[in-house]
C-alpha cells in the first residue's frame, strides 16, 4: 500500500518541481513586466506544491528530506512526465504547456479532495485557491491569443499540436493503479484523463483552436517509469549546480 | 550633447529620428489604476497602476502584483483614463484661509476636553 502512495506522491511532486524550474527560466525574460511577475509567481507556486508533496513523503513514509529528494536523485529516479521537462521554447509553447499541465494538476487535486489518504486530501484542499488562479491565468492567455491575430492563432495552434502527445503522456499508468483505485486513494490516471479532456475541450474551442485528434496520437510515455528525454539531465544538473559543489554544506 | 551612459536612455532615441517609440494602436497597453481591499467591508484603496490589454488581463496581473504580498480579499481595476481629476495647478483651490480652520476636522479641539473629563472622573472615583 505504501509503495503505491509513495509512487503517486513522487510523480506529482516531480512534475511540479520540474515544471516549476522550467517556468522560472522565464523570470526576467517574460514578454512584459506584469506577465513576467505573474508567470514567475506561478512557477514559485509549483515549487511550493512539490515541497508539500516531498514533505508528506518524509513525514508519512520516512523518505529523505525534501532537498535531498529534489536535488540528489539520478535522472532515472525521477517519475515526472516528459511534458514538463521539454525546454521552454517560445512563449506560445510555454503558455500552452502551462494550460495543459495546470488543468491536469487542478483536476488531479480536485479528485484528491476525496482521497482516503488524508495528508493528500488536506493538501488538495489547501491549494485549491492557488489552482483557481493558475487555470484562470492559463485560460485567459490561451483564449486571447488563440482568438487573437492570425499570427497568434497560428502559433497557439502549432503549440497545441506539438504539446498534445506529451500532455497525453501525463496519464501514463503505473503498476499501482488498481491498488490506488480500490483503496480509495486516487481514482486513477484514466479517470483523470477523461476529466481533463472534458475540462480543456470547451476552452480550446472558445479560443478558436482545433483540438488535435486525440484517438490517433501516440502519447509520449516513459517518464512515469524513469525514461526521459535528453532535456531532463541538463535541467537536473543546472538545478543542483550549487549544491553539488559541496552536498554536505549547511545552509 | 554628451551621450548618456545609461543604455536605456541611449536606446530611447530621444530625437525620434527612427520613429521608435511612436504610439501604435494595440502595441501600447492601457494603464489601469488598481484598488486593493484587505478585508470584506473595508474600502478599496488605490495602490498603484499596471498596464494591461483589457480589464480581464488587468485583474489577472493586479492579483499577482498587488495581492501577493499582503492580505487581500478583493481587487478593483479602473482604466486610468476613466478617472477624472483636477489639474495640479488648481491646488490652491484647496487652501483654506486661517480664519476658516473651524471647517477642518482638526478645528475641534475635543481631545483636550475628553482627557480633562477622563482625569476628572478618575479623581472622583479615588
Amino acid at each position: 500500500m505504501s509503495a503505491a502512495i509513495k509512487n503517486l506522491l513522487l510523480k506529482i511532486a516531480d512534475d511540479e518541481l520540474i515544471i516549476g524550474h522550467r517556468n522560472s527560466e522565464w523570470t526576467g525574460l517574460g514578454p512584459i513586466l506584469e506577465e513576467d511577475i505573474a508567470f514567475s509567481s506561478l512557477a514559485q507556486d509549483q515549487i511550493g506544491h512539490a515541497l508539500a508533496n516531498y514533505t508528506i513523503l518524509q513525514k508519512e513514509f520516512g523518505e529523505a528530506e525534501p532537498d535531498v529528494v529534489a536535488y540528489l536523485r539520478t535522472e532515472k529516479e525521477f517519475l515526472s512526465c516528459q511534458l514538463v521537462e521539454l525546454p521552454i521554447g517560445e512563449y506560445d509553447f510555454s503558455l500552452m504547456r502551462h494550460f495543459l499541465f495546470d488543468h491536469s494538476e487542478s483536476c488531479r487535486y480536485e479528485l484528491l479532495l476525496k482521497s482516503s489518504f488524508i495528508p493528500l486530501a488536506q493538501l488538495a484542499k489547501r491549494i485549491k485557491g492557488e489552482m483557481k488562479y493558475h487555470t484562470l491565468h492559463a485560460d485567459l492567455w490561451i483564449t486571447k491569443l488563440g482568438a487573437g491575430t492570425e499570427e497568434s492563432h497560428a502559433r497557439m495552434q502549432a503549440a497545441l499540436n506539438e504539446a498534445m502527445p506529451y500532455a497525453l503522456g501525463l496519464f501514463e499508468t503505473s503498476d499501482y493503479e488498481d491498488e490506488l483505485i480500490s483503496t480509495g486513494v486516487f481514482v486513477g490516471e484514466n479517470a483523470l484523463k477523461t476529466m481533463w479532456l472534458e475540462r480543456i475541450a470547451p476552452i480550446i474551442e472558445h479560443a478558436n483552436l482545433k483540438m488535435p485528434d486525440i484517438a490517433n496520437i501516440d502519447p509520449k510515455f516513459g517518464g512515469r517509469h524513469g525514461y526521459h528525454t535528453e532535456y531532463l539531465q541538463p535541467l537536473l544538473s543546472e538545478m543542483s549546480e550549487v549544491l553539488d559543489l559541496d552536498p554536505t554544506t549547511k545552509w | 550633447m554628451t551621450p548618456s551612459i545609461d543604455p536605456r536612455i541611449r536606446r530611447a532615441d530621444l530625437d525620434g529620428a527612427s520613429g521608435f517609440g511612436a504610439l501604435v494602436e494595440n502595441e501600447n497597453w492601457t494603464p489601469f489604476a488598481v484598488f486593493h481591499q484587505d478585508k470584506r467591508g473595508e474600502r478599496h484603496e488605490f495602490v498603484g497602476t499596471i498596464h494591461a490589454s483589457d480589464p480581464e488581463m488587468a485583474l489577472l496581473f493586479a492579483k499577482e502584483q498587488y495581492g501577493r504580498r499582503k492580505k487581500t480579499v478583493n481587487i478593483w481595476v479602473v482604466r486610468s483614463s476613466d478617472i477624472f481629476t483636477f489639474a495640479h495647478e488648481d491646488e490652491d483651490m484647496f487652501e483654506t484661509v486661517p480664519d476658516k480652520n473651524y471647517r477642518e476636522a482638526s478645528g475641534y479641539p475635543v481631545r483636550k476636553r475628553i482627557n480633562k473629563y477622563l482625569s476628572d472622573k478618575e479623581h472622583e472615583t479615588v
